[in-house]
């Protein structure tokens, strides 16, 4: 398989935790503008495939490029982030004793060393774009409010916020609409489909209403390799797909 | 900008204040000690003078310690490890300074070398005849040990309790070298007899003013940059890193480093903290390096209310002057007060004082900042209001084939 063209690109990756297989030879590739939403029951890999690309944990064995040519095992987390892969956590993360402005200005692209950070003063166009950022999320309201009073969901679009700051060629989210109501779904669908116009993402979600209102190819995880691939409706009749999540 | 936020009310308006106290007190009570007859209701004797002089210094490195674990979540617990080599710094300079005074009468070498039959001054003694070397190396020792440790365990990723302990290993391996007497800083005895600073007499009023005032000045200093520090996006990202490191890194930032600054920031400011300390209490021995007197500055910071700028320094001082107070009256049960003090502000006042203060002011503003002294972990009061996740409709097997073959009214 070319990697040319490709913005991640997984092959025969594996990695145990004391002996037990959470990703068994795993690949997948993803083109460069392509949206993805990955399913899978608990305990699939989703998130430990996540935690590979971005560095948190090596795999044993397989390889993991990035933009076609960058071994992403060779990095770390933070050369990783700064190369362009953002990733929303599953549990929603943001600085809870940060207003939500702040959350964004640490996420802004930007340089990422300590001095510069110490004498930074806020430049207007700094302000205008987490102006656009809290348009696109819808808080703009809560500009400077503390993000520990936000909702679950609201907290799950600021983390949002921060990758969009953040600018990344890729992102990786972690199962965006936990704990979110139908409306705040749907509208979050919305937000991805816009974002995935000028990114490549990979959706991890469990909610098939959602995965259907983004209308993308559809991978399937299973004790951590691939089990389906193709639209939703062509994973969804995949016997073997339905027997992993009924036969439990 | 800088002035601007420092005017501001609210949280800083406390600094501000904070500020001017701290300089209102290097002029006034010199002036009272030095300038008020003995007999006058005004007069602050000088041995008031030493001891809140002492107090400042604890307080200082209060603040030093703060910094990283009220703003990092590192709690170090060898902090007083580069109090104590700031001090040592200053004690070998006010050595030299002895010159031939002392009881051997050798011009070069102190007491305790001709006792142990130095013949030449040890190559690390050099340059502490002049202060100005002197004073570099109470910046430079703390500050290149916090920065070559730092380097190390942040790199690792060693966090928690195992960084606190390693810490108070730290200490304790600093405490039995300096106890060795070929490590040639006195052993046991320490530097001690000490005759001038700058060519004036340490014991004289004046220089005991002096120096009072030059710790009450270091202090606000250090408040200052402190505050200036904290509220500067490296600030945020400080606190950021605390309460959620994995999510800085995946923001591009380098978390190791974040804290590497912090914690060498903090070591110089202790070693400039002990090196106060020494003129005014007239001696620096090992025990200075003692593991429980890190912890004792860790007491200090929780009952003022870390977190807080203004709060570590009212807890040095509140306690010291407890410590001082009790000593006096029941000096063998004042181990017991500190460590019951320390449990009661743990389950009473997690905030510390400030954070009390703030909460019962109910100023929006200082919640916010006593807030910050919340541990990572933990909630904050507003926070529990806020909804846990709920599993989304579709999380169960069963309900998955029901709806992924459901036409959607989207659709
Ligand atoms: N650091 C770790 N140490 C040990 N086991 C781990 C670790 N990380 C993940 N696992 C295990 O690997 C398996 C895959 O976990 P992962 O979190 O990737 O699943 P998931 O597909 O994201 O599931 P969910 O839908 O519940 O989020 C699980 O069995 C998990 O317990
Ligand atoms: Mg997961």
């Amino acid at each position: 398989m070319s990697k040319s063209n490709t913005i991640l690109y997984l092959d025969g990756v594996s990695v145990s935790f004391d002996g037990f297989r959470a990703i068994n030879s795993l690949s997948l590739v993803l083109d460069k503008g392509e949206m993805r939403a990955i399913i899978g029951p608990n305990g699939a890999g989703k998130t430990t495939m996540m935690d590979i690309v971005t560095g948190k944990t090596r795999p044993d064995e397989g390889e993991v490029f990035f933009d076609g040519e960058i071994d992403l095992t060779r990095h770390d987390e933070a050369e990783i982030a700064m190369m362009g892969i953002g990733r929303k956590f599953q549990k929603p993360t943001v600085f809870e004793s940060h207003t939500i402005e702040e959350n964004l200005m640490l996420a802004l692209k930007g340089p990422r060393s300590i001095f510069p950070a110490l004498f930074h003063r806020r430049s207007v166009a700094e302000a205008r774009q987490i102006d656009d950022i809290l348009g696109i999320i819808r808080l703009g309201s809560r500009r400077y409010d503390l993000a520990a009073n936000l909702s679950h969901g609201q907290k799950q679009w600021l983390e949002i916020g921060m990758l969009l700051a953040q600018d990344p060629k890729l992102l990786l989210v972690d199962e965006p609409v936990a704990g979110m109501t139908d409306a705040e779904t749907e509208e979050t669908a919305r937000l991805l489909k816009d974002i995935a116009r000028d990114h490549s993402v990979i959706v991890v979600e469990h909610d098939m209403h959602f995965v259907r209102e983004l209308g993308v190819k559809v991978t399937c995880l299973h004790e951590g390799s691939v089990l389906s691939e193709g639209t939703l409706d062509f994973v969804s009749a995949d016997e073997r797909v339905v027997e992993v999540y009924l036969g439990r | 900008m800088i002035t601007g936020r420092f005017f501001a009310a609210g949280a800083d308006r406390r600094i501000a204040i904070t500020i001017f106290i701290l300089l209102a007190v290097a002029i006034v009570v010199p002036v009272l000690n030095l300038a008020v007859a003995p007999t006058s209701a005004f007069y602050i004797p000088s041995y008031i003078v030493a001891l809140t002089g002492k107090y400042l210094c604890y307080a200082l490195l209060a603040l030093a310690l703060d910094l990283v674990w009220g703003y990092c979540g590192i709690l170090s617990l060898g902090h007083s490890a580069f109090f104590a080599l700031g001090g040592y710094a200053m004690g070998m300079y006010l050595m030299r300074q002895i010159g031939s005074r002392g009881v051997y009468g050798n011009p070069i070498l102190p007491d305790f070398m001709v006792f142990l039959n130095y013949k030449e001054l040890p190559w690390f003694w050099t340059g502490f005849d002049h202060f100005w070397f002197a004073a570099i190396m109470v910046l430079a020792v703390p500050g290149l040990l916090a920065f070559i440790f730092g380097w190390f365990a942040f790199r690792s990723r060693v966090t928690g309790v195992y960084l606190s302990i390693i810490t108070q290993a730290m200490t304790y391996a600093l405490l039995l070298a300096f106890f060795r007497n070929d490590m040639g800083f006195g052993g046991n005895n320490g530097l001690t007899d000490f005759k001038d600073i700058l060519g004036f007499n340490v014991q004289a009023d004046a220089t005991r003013s002096a120096l009072f005032a030059a710790s009450a000045v270091m202090l606000a200093f250090a408040v200052f940059v402190t505050w200036a520090i904290v509220g500067s996006k490296y600030g945020k990202l400080l606190m950021a890193v605390r309460d959620a490191e994995s999510r800085t890194r995946f923001l591009g930032w380098r978390a190791e480093n974040v804290k590497l600054f912090a914690f060498t920031v903090s070591a110089v400011m202790a070693g400039i903290a002990g090196a106060l300390y020494v003129p005014q209490v007239g001696i620096i021995n090992p025990g200075e390096f003692e593991p429980s007197n890190s912890i004792e500055v860790v007491i200090w910071a929780a009952v003022g209310g870390r977190g807080t700028i203004v709060g570590p320094i009212i807890g040095a001082l509140l306690v010291n002057a407890g410590k001082s107070w009790f000593t006096g009256v029941l000096p063998e049960l004042w181990l017991f007060a500190l460590g019951g003090l320390f449990v009661a502000v743990t389950l009473l006042l997690p905030k510390g004082i400030i954070g009390m203060w703030d909460s019962w002011r109910g100023n929006a503003k200082a919640l916010r900042a006593a807030s910050v002294a919340e541990e990572a972990g933990t909630k904050v009061g507003v926070a529990e209001a806020t909804s846990e996740p709920t599993r989304s409709p579709a999380r169960n097997p069963g309900e998955w084939s029901w709806s992924a073959t459901k036409p959607q009214a989207a659709e």
